[in-house]
């Protein structure tokens, strides 16, 4: 499987295609949200939901082999692609490979300017509560 | 001051739109390489030139502290300040401009009246009536007061359409009844309240009634006098002038009863430390420097509405309102909310399956600026069980291809999941 930043690489690209379209850039983000795999409505519960952001954003996980696993849903399509996002740079990768992984791409893409700063805090939520989940697995597999 | 004159020759029927739209710079821009169309006015309108221009102008030469200033700058500026007032108490029909107190916005105007009326007149097992329509501006400041008074609370229903059950209102009517506060027009719905039956009313059992006017007087002749509402709280920037001015108009004899909201300058008319004398109405509500910029500038915002006249923005906003209903009730998945047979310009809605979020990212993304979420009006969406719309809300400038491109944009949003 491809490293964090090679992953990050091709995201790049693929929206350096898009250019500075805005409206084709978001459409893409939440075509991206919609191929996520379906999340389990049971799973869709008060303890799985990230704080810090303006939607609600579920995140489940799972260690797999010491590799983390993450699936996400949200409420909008906007977040449910830019977690997508996320899951596809983070999901199966080592615990200390997503705790130490530095994640330019979202600057790069200009992530802010897309989704408003608001929004933005709430992708950091999101990425800190990947890296918690990281830490905590790799605290487990220590002990 | 800017001369309106040339305004008289454009109204021919319906607001000529495109002359309208010359007077108002923030709009001649692109958002997201695309032609801005802006229909968030129920959040706030757009200013005409002439109210920019009167900002500016204040600054620039007339700039000084109002009221006992005993230079020319000073009573230039407390002339052009008090005029305001006066275009004002025309606006509203007001007996006197006494009665008419400027204020921070419409929320302060009705925090103003539950700290002063509220906390002298409302008493233990009290009751308060206001409606599900109310922005939280509506709710929050009664809730205080009863809570701090234990007084009670309480609401009207509304049917599915939007439109109050006026049956039910009656019912909660009683002797306890000390106040009733209630939206002349739903910033959510838009739905307009037959408020001139509902005060009537409220006066048989010698309740007051406070009119919450933010969202009607930009489109409604309101009419104090007609009306006979005991209080009106209105915002100047809803009305196409600037942030940070309120109205609030209230009968004198209330406004003679109430004690002060703040104390400071301005409201004395003698201060001695053993005791301190209150200034008369309008006065004794404005402690401190007022807003005195604002105010000056929202002068030309009522000469510009003047100019144009009511029922001639009533007109060319129903038009839209009808053609964006029209054609959006062809979208796939366009979900109305709120079909009172009497509507401000406000059109809001949902799409199956797609948040209101995201519907006014991708609006956003095409140029159209709409307000989504729950419109400070919690109470209410959970009456219609949902987390918010998409409103849509048009002003005098708006125009009937900035509805098609709306639609546009709609269709094709609502093709993603529809």
């Amino acid at each position: 499987m491809a490293g964090i930043n090679s992953i990050q690489e091709e995201i790049i690209s693929e929206f350096e295609i898009l250019g500075d379209d805005k409206e084709s850039t978001i459409y893409y983000i939440m075509e991206l949200g919609d191929q996520l795999p379906e999340f389990p409505e049971e799973e869709k519960k008060e303890d799985n939901i990230i704080k810090g952001c303006q939607s609600k954003v579920w995140l489940t996980t799972t260690l797999d082999g010491g590799k983390v696993c993450f699936q996400a849903d949200s409420n909008t399509d906007i977040t449910k692609g830019l977690i997508s996002l996320l899951i596809r740079v983070l999901s199966g990768k080592t615990t200390s490979e997503i705790i130490n992984a530095n994640l330019y791409f979202i600057e790069k893409i200009g992530m802010g300017n897309i989704i408003g700063s608001q929004r933005s805090n709430g992708l950091s939520a999101m990425i800190k509560q990947m890296k918690l989940f990281a830490i905590a697995y790799q605290a487990k597999i220590n002990a | 001051m800017i001369d309106l004159e040339p305004l008289n020759n454009l109204y021919s029927g319906i607001i000529a739109e495109n002359k309208i739209r010359a007077l108002f710079p923030i709009l001649h821009q692109e958002v997201n390489g695309k032609p801005l169309v802006y229909f968030d006015n129920a959040a706030t309108t757009q200013k005409p030139i002439q109210v920019i221009e009167a900002l500016k102008k204040y600054y620039e030469v007339d700039n000084s502290n109002i009221h006992r200033g005993a230079h020319t700058l000073a009573s230039r500026a407390t002339d052009y300040f008090e005029q305001t007032r006066n275009l004002v108490k025309e606006f509203i029909n007001s007996p006197s401009s006494e009665e008419v107190i400027f204020t921070k916005g419409t929320t302060d105007s009705i925090n103003l009246v539950a700290s002063t009326f509220g906390r002298k007149f409302v008493k233990e097992g009290d009751e308060i009536i206001i409606s599900t329509l109310e922005h939280h501006s509506n709710i929050v400041p009664w809730q205080m007061l009863c809570e701090e008074k234990g007084a009670i609370l309480k609401i009207i229903p509304i049917h599915d359409n939007g439109e109050l059950d006026l049956e039910a209102y009656k019912n909660l009517l009683s002797d306890k009844t000390k106040l009733v506060a209630v939206v002349h027009a739903s910033n959510a719905l838009g739905t307009i309240n037959p408020v001139k039956e509902m005060i009537e009313q409220a006066h048989e059992f010698g309740a007051k009634f406070l009119l919450d006017g933010a969202q009607s007087t930009a489109h409604l002749d309101v009419n104090v006098q007609d009306l006979n509402c005991d209080f009106l709280a209105f915002s100047a920037h809803k009305v196409y002038g600037p942030t940070g001015v309120g109205i609030l108009y209230g009968k004198r004899e209330l406004l003679e009863s109430m004690p002060p909201y703040q104390g400071g300058g301005e409201m004395i008319k003698e201060v001695t430390f053993a005791k301190t004398t209150y200034n008369d109405i309008p006065y004794k509500f404005e402690a401190g420097t007022p807003n005195i910029g604002d105010v000056i500038a929202f002068g030309e915002a009522i000469r510009f509405i003047n100019q144009l006249g009511k029922p001639a923005i009533r007109e060319h906003e129903n038009q839209l309102l009808e053609h964006a209903s029209e054609r959006c009730a062809n979208i796939k998945g366009f979900i109305p909310i709120g079909t009172a047979r009497e509507k401000v310009s406000v059109l809001s809605f949902g799409i199956n399956n797609i948040h209101p979020f995201d519907v006014g990212l991708m609006l956003d993304a095409s140029g159209i600026a709409v307000r989504t979420g729950h419109h400070c009006t919690q109470p209410l969406m959970e009456r219609f069980k949902i987390e918010g719309t998409v409103r849509a809300s048009f002003a005098v400038y708006n125009t009937t291809e900035e509805v098609d491109r709306l639609v546009e944009s709609l269709t094709k949003i609502s093709k993603r999941k529809n």
